[in-house]
Parts: structure tokens; sequence; C-alpha cells
């Protein structure tokens, strides 16, 4: 039966143990940044403590979650804090797909003197022309070749809506109370995620190798990057997520009524394939 | 049954030793507290503290336009000043503030035991502290703090010394306490009201803030991105902001405006909500048109998502984009106007009395309605052009911040102060404090829409002599406005050590939830839910 009372923890130490390796880790980096290696070491010390943190608070949370002393409505809680946080990482992504469509619909078209660019185009950049992908009228970076869409991308494309087809059949396990098809759907679906996440790193890889293709390739190379990294590194998040929740499932946690942390890290994962179906269609084909 | 409802909820073994329903004792109650009340003091001390810093950064920049000329600061220590005093007021002061409201009256105000994240809410405020240490820690380095404005624009604050770094993390880090924080006032407003509160019977305060979070949600994200895209411009070789790659230093602005102006709908939208409390209590009246209210409130959270480009009609924009702007902006007017009308309803016909929150909450209503004007002014594309970058501008923002937003927070802290504490503030000291700061902020802010029309650009050391006058006026009333918050302390220090013990109602025309448990608020309120009629 579920608890009649709403849990409220009585303190917490996570907390600021948190908010002290966080501040290391961004303070570290950022001293780093202007030059002192030694920051480097303060970088790694506090993403150990946040690492440690996280282990510690989520830990606590599973084995609260695990004796049952959260009632239906701390479970509503924790879904409608998901569903906003995953919103807020929409909007995140959001400002970075609003520098590519600036970029391609606005800036570039006037340095190559559309609309109000003409004397931009004129004075400034006159042997400018403007079309997509582009490394500016500068050309930052030098001669390099674009990312085509239709060899790993596409491949990536697939493994990454195959994985979407996995979780669901994960929890279709999960709700039947079958276990075995519950982790097998989660293995698989993790694997599949750290395959895409080595075909990425392949595909950088490449760029940098044999395309000339940069962080530094101009507004493409920017937003090329920037996107897909921050994508690659939410895939990376939402797999072990689902690691997480496939070993507690390995160890008999969850059943067809308690599963809220799968869920979580499902529609984390829907989310994370969404954002790769807007990567691919803006960044890499059209 | 018993077994389940007395379960007492511990976190950690190590005080397992006290079953016991008060606050931990010791210093360390404040870092690992879950409670929202002892985490809504934080947030208020805190920002009260942020207050005095962002205030004492101003008054050196009124110190240097005492008079024309170079006399105090160097120009680049002048351009610290003014970005400094930005960043600590707006994330620092007021929007904590906001915050600290939310955590001590929405559990209250809603029937709710607690916020309906209490770990989280905890790091919510705990990573204010580190955010603003590695802010303030910029004033010490090399190159000082940052100084291109609180608004970031690339590639000017590319070309800045050490701090840049130091103050984009800063702010991912208050960007990430925000989203946190307004996830939990969502989650808590969502989820956690007593039976039988519908969204309709939420108190106004609510509902303003339930909206606010939806902004913070929305809007904070963009701006990490935006600062993120300036990181890596400086240090990782991308042109986000850099014609020569492709990329635009007026997309920066977008960026940041998509998120700036819903962030002033932030600052406001809890003020709104406290002075919709107040005023129904000393006009003796329920709210007029409490559901237009509502309709207004989320209209404007609507419409400040299409309005941005206000902030920049000179950079050149196509024409298209100036009008459409231009009228999305003024578009505003209309919820604003229903919200200025229902308080002024309100009052009509009302048996008033004229305690200090009612008195700031008048004066709210007609001082920030005073800024909207200015705003409507510079709406308009072909004014803009005259009044942009001048001390309208400052003028402008600072009617509807100071007078407004911090109006608004005052208003509160008198009206809740006691529920807070047990006690009755000193109400002749209160009056004083409000007839103070009113005629000295009017004295501060008003003359700088003449320097404004006048021609008087912002964000400058010195100036031309004819601006002279005004500005010494402006800087007396600077100073006199700042003094004045010296005996905010001290009336809220006072009635924290005690005073005229307050009723659980406080208030003669008091309604709501928060009204009907004990003056001081118990530790933990409302376990078991209340029944709403
Ligand atoms: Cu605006």
């Amino acid at each position: 039966m579920a608890e009649a009372q709403y849990y409220v923890p009585h303190g917490t130490r996570w907390p600021i143990m948190g908010s002290i390796g966080l501040t290391a880790l961004v303070g570290g980096f950022a001293a780093l940044l202007n030059g002192a290696s030694v920051a480097s070491l303060v970088m790694v010390l506090g993403f150990v403590i946040l690492v440690a943190m996280m282990f510690l608070w989520f830990g606590q949370v599973v084995r609260e979650s695990e004796s049952r002393i959260y009632n239906d409505q701390v479970d509503r809680s924790f879904r409608w804090g998901m569903g906003w946080f995953i919103f807020s990482e929409v909007c995140f992504f959001g400002a970075f797909f609003g520098a590519l469509f600036y970029a391609r619909v606005y800036s570039v078209p006037w340095l190559g003197g559309e609309g109000t660019g003409v004397a931009t185009n004129l004075f400034l950049w006159p042997s400018f022309d403007s079309v997509w992908p582009t490394n500016g009228p500068a050309a930052l970076g030098g001669a390099y070749q674009v990312m085509g869409a239709w060899g790993i991308p596409a491949l990536n494309t697939i493994i990454l809506l195959s994985s979407g087809g996995t979780v669901t059949w994960a929890h279709w396990g999960i709700i039947k109370d079958n276990r075995p098809q519950f982790v097998w759907g989660l293995l698989l679906t993790v694997v599949l995620g750290f395959l895409f996440v080595g075909l990425q790193a392949y595909e950088y890889y490449e760029a940098y190798a044999h395309l000339n293709l940069k962080l530094s390739t101009g507004i493409y190379g920017s937003t090329f990057f920037m996107l897909t990294g921050f994508h690659g590194a939410h895939v990376t998040i939402g797999a072990i997520m689902l690691t997480v929740v496939m070993l507690r499932g390995m160890r008999g946690h969850f059943d067809s009524k308690n599963h809220f942390a799968f869920e979580a890290a499902a529609w984390y994962w829907h989310f994370v394939d969404v954002v790769w179906l807007g990567l691919f269609i803006f960044v890499y084909w059209l | 049954m018993s077994a389940a409802t007395t379960r007492d909820a511990h976190d950690d073994a190590h005080h397992d030793d006290h079953h016991h329903h008060g606050p931990e004792p010791g210093v360390m109650r404040w870092v690992y507290t879950t409670n929202h009340k002892d985490i809504g003091t934080l947030y208020l001390v805190f920002s009260f503290l942020m207050l005095l810093l962002g205030g004492l950064l101003a008054l050196g920049i009124r110190t240097e336009l005492w008079s024309p000329g170079l006399q105090f600061v160097e120009p680049d220590f002048f351009n610290q000043l003014t970005t400094m005093h930005a960043l600590i007021m707006v994330f620092g002061a007021i929007m904590p503030a906001t915050v600290g409201f939310a955590n001590w009256m929405v559990p209250l105000m809603i029937g709710a035991p607690d916020m309906a994240l209490p770990r989280l809410n905890n790091w919510s405020f705990w990573l204010l502290p580190f955010a603003f240490a590695l802010l303030i820690s910029t004033f010490f380095m090399e190159g000082g703090a940052p100084a291109a404005g609180w608004t970031l624009y690339a590639p000017l604050v590319l070309q800045g010394g050490a701090n840049l770094p130091f103050a984009i993390f800063a702010i991912h880090l208050m960007g990430i306490a925000s989203v946190m924080g307004a996830i939990n006032i969502i989650v808590t407003i969502l989820n956690m009201r007593a039976p039988g509160m519908t969204l309709l019977k939420m108190p106004l305060f609510i509902w303003t803030w339930l909206i606010t979070a939806f902004l913070l949600v929305a809007a904070m994200p963009v701006f990490a991105g935006a600062v993120t895209m300036l990181l890596t411009d400086k240090f990782f070789g991308t042109s986000f902001f850099d014609a020569a790659g492709g990329g635009d230093p007026v997309l920066f602005q977008h960026i940041f405006w998509f998120f700036g102006h819903p962030e002033v709908y932030i600052m406001i939208l809890p003020s709104f909500g406290i002075v919709s409390q107040v005023i129904p209590t000393f006009a003796r009246k329920p709210l007029f048109g409490y559901e237009s209210m509502v309709y207004a409130t989320a209209s404007i959270a609507f419409l400040s998502f299409i309005v941005w480009a206000h902030h920049m009609f000179t950079v050149g924009m196509p024409l298209a984009g100036e009008l459409f702007f231009m009228y999305t902006t003024m578009l505003i007017a209309v919820p604003t106007g229903v919200k200025v009308f229902n308080w002024v309803a309100t009052m009509w016909r009302g048996s008033m009395t004229f305690e200090t929150p009612m008195l700031y909450a008048i004066a709210f209503v007609i001082l920030f309605t005073l800024g909207g004007f200015s705003g409507l002014m510079l709406a308009i594309v072909p004014s803009d052009f005259q009044y942009h970058d001048t001390y309208f501008v400052v003028a402008h923002f600072h009617y509807v911040l100071v007078t407004g937003s911090l109006f608004g927070i005052f208003a509160g802290v008198y009206y809740w102060l006691p529920k807070w504490t047990g006690n009755m503030y000193d109400e002749r000291l209160g009056k004083w404090h409000f007839w103070l700061s009113t005629i000295f902020v009017n004295i501060l802010f008003f003359p700088q829409h003449f320097l404004g029309l006048a021609g008087m650009p912002r964000r400058v050391p010195d100036y031309a002599v004819q601006f002279a006058d005004w500005n010494m006026v402006s800087s007396i009333g600077g100073f006199g406005f700042g003094l004045s918050q010296l005996l905010f302390a001290w009336i809220v220090l006072q009635c924290c050590r005690g005073g005229k013990q307050a009723t659980a109602e406080v208030w003669d025309g008091s309604d709501g939830l928060e009204w009907t448990v004990p003056s001081p608020a118990p530790y933990h309120t409302f376990e078991t839910p209340p029944a709403v009629r």
C-alpha cells in the first residue's frame, strides 16, 4: 500500500556537495581557459565530487523508492519534474537551432548582398557568394568538405530510431512483469545508443582528419559541431541513465506498477531521438 | 494506517535520534535544510545582501556622475560598475527575492506540506552563493570584472580580460539554479494543492508564480545557450558572432533578448502577484476581475516571447521586423492595462486603510504604470531611434524594476513579515521607509527621463556640462534611496527580534490559507491538507 503522507525529507547533504563539485568543475575550467594549467586538477576533482554526489543522491532516492515510502503524489511530482526538465533541455537546443536557422536564413544571405545586406556585400565582402554550407566570407578554417547525410548520419538515424523501438519493447516487458524482455530490451537500447556515440566519434575523426571540417570552420563548422556535440553528449547521458535502469532491473527493481525511473530515462531517450531527427534534416540533409 | 502516517522521513542516519518537528540545531540547519520556510528565508536574506552590494555599486556610479568630468573612477572601472550592478541586481537581488517569496508562500497558500521536491529546492538555493562568489571574484582578476554591460554583447564582451569564462560559468550556475527552482515551483503548484483548490481558486500570487516559473524554464536555457556560444567563440574558434565566418554579432542580440524580454516579466510578474494579494486585503474587497487577471498574466507571458527585438530597433533590421516587433510590443499594453484597471477597480469604493504594504502597493500601481508608459514610448520605432541608449531607457527600466519589482517585494515583505516572524513590524518606521524610499526614488530616476530626452547617453562616466544639474539631483536621490534601505534592514531586524504579537489573521481583511496557520507559521504546516471551500 502506498504511503498516506507526502514524503518530505528532513535535511540533505547532497546539494551542498553538488554545489562544491560543480563550482570546482567550472571554476577550474574557467581558470584553465585563462591558461592556468594546474586548474585542470581542480576541474577533475570537481568532476569526481559531482559524480560521487550523483551516486549518493540517486542512490538514496532509489533506496527510498524501493522501500515504497513514496506515494502516488510523490510519483506525480517526479513525473512533472522530469517532464519540465526535458522541456528546459528542448529550449537549450532551441538556442542552437535558432543560431543555425538565423545563419542560414538571414546572416549568410545578407553577407551575400540580399535584402539589407547590399552595402555589406558591396563594400566589405564583394567576392562573397551566399551558399550553404559556408565558412564565411573570410573562409575561416580554409577549404573543407561538407559532411554528407547518407553515410554514417543516415545509419545513425536508423540506429537511434530502432533504439526508440527497443526501449518501447522493454517498456512492454516491464508492464507485463516480463523481466527478461525488460532487461534485454534495455540492453539492446544501450548497445544501440553507445554504437551511435561511437559512430559519431568516428565521424568527428573523419571530419577533422580528412575533410578539414572543424569547430573553427566558420558558421558551418560552429553549428555542425555544437549541435551534434551537445546532442552526442545528451545521447551519452541518456545511455548512462538507461544503463543504470538496466542494472537496477537486473537486481530486481521495478515491477509493472513501479518503474518511473525507467519511464523518465525513456522519455529522455525519445527527446534525444527527436532532436536527432531535427539535426539530420537541418544539419546534414537540407 | 497510523504506522504509515507517523513515519518520520529522515534523510541521514546522523540525526535519527530526534523524531521532532522542529529545525535542526546549529548552523548546518541552513546548509542541509529541506524546509521551504528555511529555504525561503535563505533566499530572502541572500537577495537582501545582494541588493546592498548592487546598491553599493550603483552609488559608485552615482558618485562618479555627481558632476561632469572624471573624478573618482577610471572609465573601464565605471563600465565594470554598470555591468556588475545590473548582473547582481537582476540575478542576485530581484530574482532570488521573488523565489524566496515563492518558497515561503506557495506551500502556505495552496495548503501543501512543503515544496514538491525538497532536496532539489535546497540545491536551487545553494548554487547561488557559489555562482555569485565566481562572479564577484572577477573584480579581483587581471582586467577586472566584465565591463561590456549586463547584456554581454559580442564582440565587445569577448575583448575583456580574464573574467569572461568566470562570468559565463557563474551565469550557467545561476541558470541551473533558476531552472531547478522554477521546475520545483511548477510541480508544487500543479501537484501539491489542497483538495478542492482548483486552478481558478488559486490566489493570484500563485498564478503569477506559475507563469513566471514557466517563463524561467523556457528562457533561462536559451540564455545558457547564448553565453555558451560566447565561450566557444572566444576559446574554441567558433564564429557564431563573427561575420568573417558567416555568423553575425546581431545574432547574439537576438538570442540574448529572446531570453531578456521574458526575463523582465520573470522579475515583474511575482510582484504583480504580491500586489494582487495586498490590495484586496487593505481595500477589504475581493480582487476585481480575478479571471481576467489570470488570462492577462498568461497573455503577457505569451507576448513576452514575440517582442524581443524591441531592444534592437537600431541595429538595422528589415522594416518588416521593426514593424512586427513594434506592434507586438504595443499589444502588451492591453493585458497590462487590464491589470492596472483591475487593481484600481479593486480599490474603488473599498474601505481602504493605508498600512505600509498597501502604501507600497499603491505606489507600485502608479509608478509601475509610469514605467509602462515610457515603455510604450520606447516601443515606437521612430521615437526609439531617438531614445535608444540614452538615460531615458535607464529611467524607464528603473521605474519598472525598482518602483515596480522592488516595491512589490517591499509590499510583500511588510505584508507577510508578521506571518513569518510572529511579530508586527513598527508601522511608524515602515511608513517612514515608504515615504523616504518613494520620494528619493523619484528624485533619483525621474530626472533621468529629462537627461535621456536631452540626449545624454547611458553607460558613460563623463558627460557634457548641460547635463550637470539633473545628474546632481539624481545622485542626491540615489544616496537618499540607498540610505533609506538601511532603515528597512533595521525594521526587519527589529521585527525578527520582537514586537507586538501578531494574530493568525494579521490583517483585518486578510483572506487565504496562509492566514489560517498561527503566526509565526510553525516549522511544518499543512502536513495533512486543509479543506478548501
Ligand atoms: Cu523587452
